[in-house]
């Protein structure tokens, strides 16, 4: 579903050139779980934004399901994320004065579909994230598991052939950081693609494939002995 | 979710800096509303006042002959008229298509009459009219009450010693041989009639100044040229009155007259009102841009307070039109409501100050196309003013915009 192809992400820092990527090559192939890791500044969030189509490589391919996504005018790119990619941000980034229904309806706002059918679309989500009952309540009288379940259903609204994750658990209490882990283990076994990037070794385990990223290289890439049986991903 | 509910969210959400944007605006438009209220109605006073401050019209026969000058014009004298004016002329002007926009008609019999061994200029008139036209003039006494009373000029009543309550007698001259010439005229009463001064005029620098002005009828018998009139002075009642066909009603009308358009007063008013207008469209002008300013600069401020928002909605696929549509939504809403209040706020403004600025009787006229204007000037201005932070919104950068977290 991903080729990434000898990319290099170069930043310039007060004319000071940082590389962030270097010749990084990795496929995921559709419905894997995989977890990007490895510690802070070694590349992996880049990596993600660059999976997101929101940040163009200095050097080197991305395709997502052939399309060669940086070839793509800044609209057309705007228009891939909506369609391809389904974002659940380190601090979820729920939109505060919205409820939760607004928040999961919020891909939906410039999809070309019926008033009612965005609302069914995004009530099914939220019962499917368990919280029916809760779409009317703002994001600060949902607790922080309930939180992440919102961001999920947000990501995923728009049924995303990939859902890309950047730390969800980073900060959250390790109860809810739990829950959104096995959520996610949950959604890949209904054939869900997932990259997600942690610095947490424990959730790496939930994923099939940990890919360790080191100085803009990857290091090691690795499965875990038993993805997914960790109490992590219960 | 529709990208306009994204935007309403937002205007109740930030309802403090919404308030501030449209506060903006409205006082920009209420100042503008307000100024342009004011003005229309000084226009109209003053073009009403101006209209009634004298002739702008004049009416003499078409015969050559000798002249005596009035007032800067040369008029044929009545005693060789060939095609002299009478008072129903003076009626017909009433009559032409125009006659609502005629102000004032004043009939005039002009002629040298003898007081106190001396010759003076004496012009007839109807006194009503004749005060109506010459709203300047500053009378010392009272105005004539009846057809044995007049008024001196100026510099006729200090030469003649001349105050209100004294009394003259007035009489044609008895040689001259143009009295034995005039034209069907019967023999002037060589006693003449005395005359009550009701008032003198203060110097004024025109040929009133040097002129008695008696009552017409008074005038036309002792001349002995009843029904006639020497000139007519017209005032039309109009800011921008056809003045042209007015007079080619006119001279349609009397066709034994010249019809005069005095330009010059025509053209004084037109530039007066046009000077107004002008002043309040720049006073407007300059304080919508200070209302644009502070939209531009809260708006501004705005995005760079939702970068992050923004970078959400970037990152879930929205386009960077669809952020400019919603900045851009907002700024039209609020824009709206700014210009609603503005528009009734410089309404309420005019009807309360225009008074203390022209004498008026009436409130401002409530002109819906003042509020259509005002609201689609407000909501103009605000989008110009937003299309700027909406560009700078739609550019950017999501990556840029998460990180600011």
């Amino acid at each position: 579903m991903i080729q990434l192809s000898d990319v290099t992400k170069e930043y310039r820092n007060d004319g000071i050139a940082v590389v962030a990527l270097r010749g990084v090559t990795l496929n995921v192939a559709e419905g894997e779980f995989v977890a990007l890791v490895g510690p802070s500044g070694s590349g992996k969030s880049t990596l993600l934004t660059i999976l997101g189509v929101m940040n163009p490589p200095t050097a080197g391919a991305v395709a997502i399901d052939g399309i060669d996504v940086y070839g793509l005018s800044p609209e057309r790119q705007a228009d891939f994320r909506h369609e391809y990619v389904g974002f659940v941000f380190q601090q979820l980034h729920l939109i505060p004065y919205l409820s939760a229904l607004e928040n999961v309806l919020l891909p939906l706002a410039v999809a070309r579909l019926g008033q009612r059918e965005k609302v069914r679309r995004a009530t099914e989500m939220l019962a499917r994230m368990g919280l029916a009952g809760k779409e009317r309540r703002l994001p600060g009288q949902l607790s922080g598991g309930e939180q992440g379940r919102v961001a999920v259903a947000r990501a995923l609204v728009n049924d995303p052939p990939l859902l890309l994750a950047d730390e969800p658990t980073g900060n959250l209490d390790s109860t809810t950081g739990e829950q959104v882990l096995a959520l996610f283990r949950e959604l890949h076994q209904q054939g869900q693609t997932i990259v997600m990037v942690t610095h947490n070794p424990k959730a790496a385990t939930c994923a099939d494939r940990v890919v360790h990223l080191l100085d803009g290289q990857i290091a090691q890439e690795a499965q875990p002995q038993a993805p997914g049986e960790s109490p992590q991903c219960a | 979710m529709r990208l306009t509910d994204i935007a309403w969210n937002n205007v109740r959400r930030r309802w403090g800096k919404v308030t501030l944007v449209a506060l903006g605006l409205a006082i920009g438009v209420a100042t503008a509303v307000a100024l342009l209220a004011i003005t229309e109605t000084m226009r109209t006073d003053v073009a009403t006042r101006l209209d009634q401050y004298g002739a702008n019209i004049i009416v003499v026969p078409k015969a050559q002959a000798l002249t005596l000058r009035y007032g800067g014009l040369t008029v044929s004298s009545a005693a060789y008229d060939v095609g002299q004016l009478t008072m129903a002329d003076a009626r017909r002007i009433r009559t032409i298509r125009n006659a609502a926009n005629v102000s004032v008609v004043a009939p005039k019999l002009l002629g040298v009459m003898e007081m106190q061994g001396q010759q003076v200029l004496v012009a007839g008139v109807d006194f009503p009219e004749e005060l109506r036209l010459k709203g300047w003039w500053d009378l010392r006494g009272n105005a004539p009450q009846g057809s044995d009373q007049l008024v001196a000029g100026a510099r006729l009543a200090e030469h003649a010693g001349l105050k209100p309550g004294s009394t003259v007698v007035l009489r044609v001259p008895a040689p001259p041989q143009q009295t034995a010439t005039l034209a069907g005229g019967k023999a002037a009463s060589a006693a003449g009639q005395q005359f009550q001064v009701a008032g003198v005029l203060a110097e004024n620098g025109s040929a009133d100044d040097d002129l008695l002005f008696v009552d017409l009828g008074a005038v036309q018998k002792l001349l002995g040229r009843p029904d006639a009139v020497s000139l007519i002075e017209v005032s039309a009642l109009c800011i921008a009155c056809p003045i042209e066909d007015m007079v080619t009603q006119i001279g349609e009308a009397l066709p034994q007259a010249r019809v005069t358009a005095l330009r010059q007063a025509v053209t004084l008013r037109m530039e007066t009102a046009g000077q107004l207008e002008r002043f309040a469209w720049a006073l407007s002008a300059v304080v919508l841009a200070i209302g644009a300013l502070v939209v531009f600069t809260t708006m501004l401020g705005a995005v760079a307070e939702r970068q992050a928002e923004i970078g959400v909605f970037r990152a879930i696929g929205f386009r960077q039109s669809h952020i400019a549509r919603i900045i851009l939504t907002e700024a039209a809403a609020v824009s709206i409501a700014g210009g609603l209040v503005g528009w009734a706020g410089g309404m309420v403004a005019a009807t309360i100050l225009a008074p203390a600025f022209v004498q008026v009787s009436g409130p401002p006229v409530w002109d819906p196309g003042l509020a259509l204007g005002a609201i689609g000037a407000a909501v103009a201005v605000g989008l110009l003013a937003s299309l700027y932070p909406a560009w700078r919104a739609a550019r950017l950068d999501p990556c840029t915009a998460l990180r600011s977290l």
